[in-house]
């Protein structure tokens, strides 16, 4: 795969700044299309994966197993009517949603998915990610505001206090990484990592580790930390107000955003494209699998514990949720800087 | 190629101040945290032209991501309808205008003796290799560890006031 592709990007290379250029907007297309398809079967495979652990079939009458229903899904909503609310707050009721998918789809630039494959290789990665995961914030809060309806606002204070709460803990989990990587860049990491005897993060950074993955559900606010858009309180949440293609927007920025916030586990603490070294000493024919497969299966794994959650765990309360944020997550995190830091000044990793 | 920085320079200049009287004269105040919002990139912008990306990246994080979203808070809860029939302005605005074209015009006059002081260790090709976040670590923690310790010390304090203010049951006794 390397020889074939080695030709073209030689012949772009060659072209200077143009070629550059075409080379950058060309890796944009490609993460763009993939990410998007993953996004459609995301949500296919969520309802398979949800209705079979509930004893049902799921989605199977559009084309064979219902494949083909996420795209039956996209052009309903497409061409629904567009609903506006009379007493919404118009040109921030337009922006809302697409701050919301923006601010998803801009976080894709910085993720490298194999070695050398990254739109924009840049050195401080990870707080790019954090950034653009609190520029999400906004969408939604907004979206709730603009919607002038008591449901859209009281989901989106709920979702804005509780995506700031865990925003911290987030930031706090990843300082581990960035303590025993010695860098922010993503790619680094993932390297820094592969030198390890143990190949991954997850490990030495059980702490962390456990802190990203709850920090993480309820950055996307998927279950059991759903309650912005706890359904039997407040209809949908934050998008009641939203029909047709708006509300669809916010539906792929949610997929988006899970999808990233699995890439970014992926990165961190299972080690990204690479498998670790003992494993491919054992078994020297996995040298010859491309990185991209061993990074989209641990981004499934993640995928699949999303769902899995989603259909086994109700939903906590909501002081449950800040108590869980700012007196669990936060001190032990904390605490697992403080060990990573010592370790780190005794040299012991 | 050469007109590059200075058009870049000069765009967000002009726009960090188009988006801060934007953000003054707004009557709705949800609407000026918005403008706010769009103002925090364009400084963060700057900064990354700086060749600074971990103060962009920050500046994103802090101001944009905690900073503004707790004014959103506050804003959001204000009665809309009041707000939107009050006046932008208090009586006194043109006192204000006055005090700060004055000291507009001092900076102006002092800039024309301005010298550009002594060059540091800290080029730009040295901060591109060591990378710009180490090489900020690493002064902050060794050369200017005193002066880090006593901001810290200072929002600490701040802290402990807000909690101090928060907690009613303690006032009570």
């Amino acid at each position: 795969m390397n020889d074939l592709m080695a030709l073209p990007l030689s012949f772009l290379q060659s072209l200077g700044f143009v070629g550059q250029l075409i080379l950058i907007l060309l890796k944009i297309v490609v993460v763009f299309v993939v990410t998007l398809l993953h996004v459609a079967y995301a949500t296919y495979w969520e309802r398979k994966v949800i209705a079979h652990m509930q004893l049902r079939l799921g989605p199977r009458e559009v084309g064979p197993y219902g494949l083909f229903q996420p795209f039956a899904d996209g052009i309903k909503l497409f061409f629904k009517e567009d609903i506006i609310p009379a007493t919404s707050d118009k040109p921030i009721f337009y922006l809302a949603p697409v701050i919301f998918f923006v601010s998803a789809l801009t976080s894709l630039a910085v993720l490298p998915f194999f070695d050398g494959f990254v739109v924009a290789d840049i050195n401080v990665g990870l707080l790019f990610l954090l950034a653009m995961s609190s520029l999400g914030a906004y969408g939604i809060v907004m979206s709730g505001w603009s919607s002038g309806s008591k449901y859209s606002f009281l989901g989106g204070l709920r979702s804005a206090s509780q995506v700031i709460s865990y925003e911290i803990s987030m930031g706090l989990s990843l300082v581990g990484v960035m303590i025993m990587s010695g860098s922010l860049n993503l790619s680094e990491i993932v390297r820094a990592q592969h030198a390890t005897v143990l190949g991954i993060y997850a490990l030495p950074q059980l702490l962390g580790f456990f802190v990203f993955m709850v920090a993480m559900f309820a950055e996307t606010n998927r279950l059991p930390f759903d309650l912005p858009e706890a359904e039997s309180e407040l209809v949908a949440g934050y998008f009641t107000e939203y029909s047709g293609f708006r509300f669809a927007m916010f539906f792929l920025g949610e997929y988006t955003g899970m999808l990233i916030m699995s890439s970014t586990a992926t990165l961190c603490f299972l080690g990204g494209w690479t498998i670790p070294g003992f494993v491919t000493n054992m078994l020297p024919f996995l040298h010859y699998v491309p990185g991209i497969v061993w990074f989209l299966g641990k981004v499934y794994c993640f995928m699949f514990f999303f769902y899995w959650i989603r259909a086994t765990l109700p939903r906590y309360r909501y002081d449950q949720l800040m108590a869980i944020g700012w007196k669990l997550l936060i001190p032990i995190a904390l605490a697992n800087i403080v060990i990573t830091g010592t370790l780190k000044i005794m040299g012991w990793i | 190629m050469t007109m590059l920085p200075q058009l870049f320079f000069g765009y967000f200049a002009a726009a960090i101040i188009i988006l801060s009287l934007l953000v003054i004269t707004r009557k709705n105040p949800v609407h000026s945290v918005m403008w706010m919002l769009l103002l925090f990139f364009h400084i963060a912008s700057m900064y990354l032209f700086l060749n600074a990306e971990f103060i962009a990246a920050i500046q994103v994080i802090v101001y944009a991501g905690a900073i503004l979203v707790l004014f959103l808070f506050v804003v959001l809860l204000l009665n809309l309808k009041d707000e939107l029939e009050t006046d932008r302005f208090i009586g006194s605005w043109p006192v204000g205008m006055l005090v700060s074209i004055a000291i507009f015009a001092s900076v102006a006059a002092a800039m024309q003796s301005f010298v550009l002081g002594q060059k540091g260790n800290f080029t730009v090709e040295l901060v591109q290799r060591v990378t710009h976040t180490k090489a900020l670590g690493k002064l902050l923690y060794t050369e200017y560890l005193f002066p880090f310790e006593i901001a810290s010390l200072i929002l600490l304090i701040a802290v402990i006031g807000a909690i101090v203010l928060a907690k009613k049951r303690m006032r009570s006794h």
